[in-house]
């Protein structure tokens, strides 16, 4: 019995950098799984997917300009982000190209940029560092500025929900009694890019998007309620992350990708055997009477 | 709603032109909504039904003439679209969509409160559809989701009710059952407005007609609107815009 809780509990109790991990990884999921959820709802999965991406470039200015600084990284993350979004949608008004086509064409240079530009200067450890992370080497900096920004994002998150909601499912109506949502939309696109830039640094590039997504396309197997999906992706990312790390760090794996692949690992679970899942879609059950 | 908002429940169009990009689609239309009035406005396809009440909402600007709305705020008209825009995978409950009836009200942040989940279940009760508040949009049809919208106007509460081709595609009960509720409005002397398509029900159940065919075939009690001369006139108008028209010359100071 004790060995199981040295197994499961030791590593962080043991190893302060681990227990920053964990919170780290917590206030991640506190702040991205939400996002998550209505990203998933207002049909913008992918979105979310390309602009991770496309915040490569800023934080790997950031990178050459002041090395590991958060600060740098991060604010070169945010700007590059909203750059791009900024940029495919003024794009995509001035010509008749689509959204998404404007928006690949965007985050492909971006991502090409961002690459290029760290191998320019960085080691390869370093690009390891950007595109996968290194959420071991969350320092307290690192922590105040992921615990800051879930607050913040949670607290934004809750007083937009009803018109944010409302823009999604009946934007006519929206827009008869209050005027246009466009504005709650773009504060939930800023929301997006700060929690992918919280993540960043924990997931890299790559996978920041990871905690987001993959809790909430998890979640719509098990319930159609949307405070259970919200509450219910949240505890799947927090989980996920503490999976993660204990993973990496017994099975000496980078922990970035472990994350996500028990985040992973979470969704196909859900998908065979939710409640909405392939197993009882699949079991011819007896029509009910009425 | 207060005594105030009854009595200023009236809507007068002073020779008002509606245009899409410089094509007229409401073209000099005078006459008025009296506070109360239950009006059923028809016309052809593409008579410009929809561009009229969507100008007397404020969604749509007049290119001349001008919509006198009295006393009445942007709150107290309450207005159904022809097709509403509702996704219907979202995860939102009936009750929640009704509930959303109160925003003119409460506003983005507002409180709801018990009252207003109170409102809420009464409306629902009020279309036929109690015991579904908590189930979710995607599982309701057609007709049920129209009774849904019905009952969200009635949370809404307004004096001014505006509606778009409000029983397109729905069975006769449900059509009766709501017709209902407009009756129930008219005695609370709310002033309703309807597009409608099928002639027979506007015979049997609105007062007052609005024959519109761009230009204004008739305005008046509803014996008296919808004749067979005035369906022939209305059958008349063009059903496509005049690419080569001139400048419109009527009735403008010189």
């Amino acid at each position: 019995m004790s060995a199981a809780v040295e197994f499961l509990f030791g590593p962080f109790a043991d190893f302060a950098f681990m227990r920053r991990a964990l919170v780290a990884s917590i206030a991640l999921a506190l702040g991205s799984a939400p996002i998550g959820v209505v990203l998933m709802l207002r049909r913008m999965s992918l979105f979310g997917e390309a602009m991770s991406h496309a915040i490569l470039p800023g934080a790997a200015i950031g990178f050459l300009v002041a090395g590991f600084s958060l600060p740098a990284i991060s604010i070169g993350g945010v700007i590059a982000g909203l750059v791009v979004a900024i940029a495919a949608g003024a794009a995509t008004r001035a010509t008749d190209q689509r959204e998404d086509a404007s928006f690949a064409a965007f985050y492909l240079i971006a991502l090409a940029l961002g690459v290029t530009l760290i191998s320019t200067r960085g080691s390869a450890v370093d690009v390891m560092h950007i595109l996968f992370g290194s959420v071991l080497a969350v320092n307290e900096d690192a922590l105040l500025l992921m615990g800051g920004v879930a607050s913040i994002s949670l607290l934004v998150f809750a007083a937009i929900y009803r018109p944010l909601l409302a823009d999604g499912f009946d934007p006519d109506f929206l827009r008869s009694v209050q005027g246009s949502g466009l504005l709650y939309h773009f504060i939930f696109l800023g929301l997006v890019v700060v929690n992918l830039v919280a993540a960043f640094q924990a997931l890299g590039s790559l996978m920041a998007v990871g905690l987001m997504m993959l809790p909430a396309a998890a979640v719509r197997h098990w319930t159609q309620s949307l405070v259970a999906a919200v509450g219910l992706a949240i505890l799947i990312a927090a989980f996920s992350g503490y999976c993660g790390l204990l993973l990496s760090f017994h099975a000496d794996l980078p922990s970035g990708p472990a994350i996500v692949l028990f985040a992973g690992g979470a969704y196909l679970v859900s998908l065979v055997l939710g409640k909405y899942g392939l197993i009882l879609h699949w079991q011819r059950r007896r029509h009910l009477e009425a | 709603m207060t005594l105030q908002a009854i009595r200023a429940g009236g809507i007068r169009l002073d020779d008002v032109t509606v245009a899409y990009h410089r094509h007229p689609a409401v073209h000099h239309v005078s006459g008025s909504f009296e506070p109360g009035s239950l009006t059923a406005i028809v016309g052809p396809n593409g008579a410009g039904k929809s561009t009229l009440l969507k100008a007397i909402v404020g969604q749509l600007p007049t290119a001349d003439g001008a919509i006198e709305r009295g006393a009445l705020k942007p709150r107290d008209i309450a207005y159904l679209p022809q097709q509403a825009s509702l996704d219907r995978a979202y995860p939102i409950s009936v009750l929640e969509l009704v509930l959303l009836g109160h925003w003119q009200r409460v506003g983005a942040f507002g409180g709801i409160g018990q009252r207003g989940i109170r409102a809420a279940r009464e409306a629902l009760e009020a279309v036929g559809l109690s015991g579904f508040e908590d189930r979710p949009l995607g599982s309701l049809s057609v007709g049920q989701a129209q009774r849904a919208l019905f009952a969200r106007v009635l949370v809404q509460d307004a004096p001014v009710i505006l509606l778009d081709e409000p029983f397109n595609a729905l069975d006769a009960r449900t059509v009766s059952d709501l017709l209902a509720l407009l009756r129930r409005w008219h005695g609370e002397k709310r002033t309703v407005i309807a597009v409608l398509h099928d002639f027979e029900l506007v015979r049997q159940h609105f007062p007052d007609v609005l024959y519109l065919a761009r230009r204004l075939i008739a305005w008046g009690r509803v014996e008296q609107v919808l004749t067979p001369e005035n369906q022939l006139a209305a059958r008349r108008m063009a059903e496509s815009w005049d690419e080569h028209a001139p400048v419109c010359q009527t009735g403008h100071a010189a």
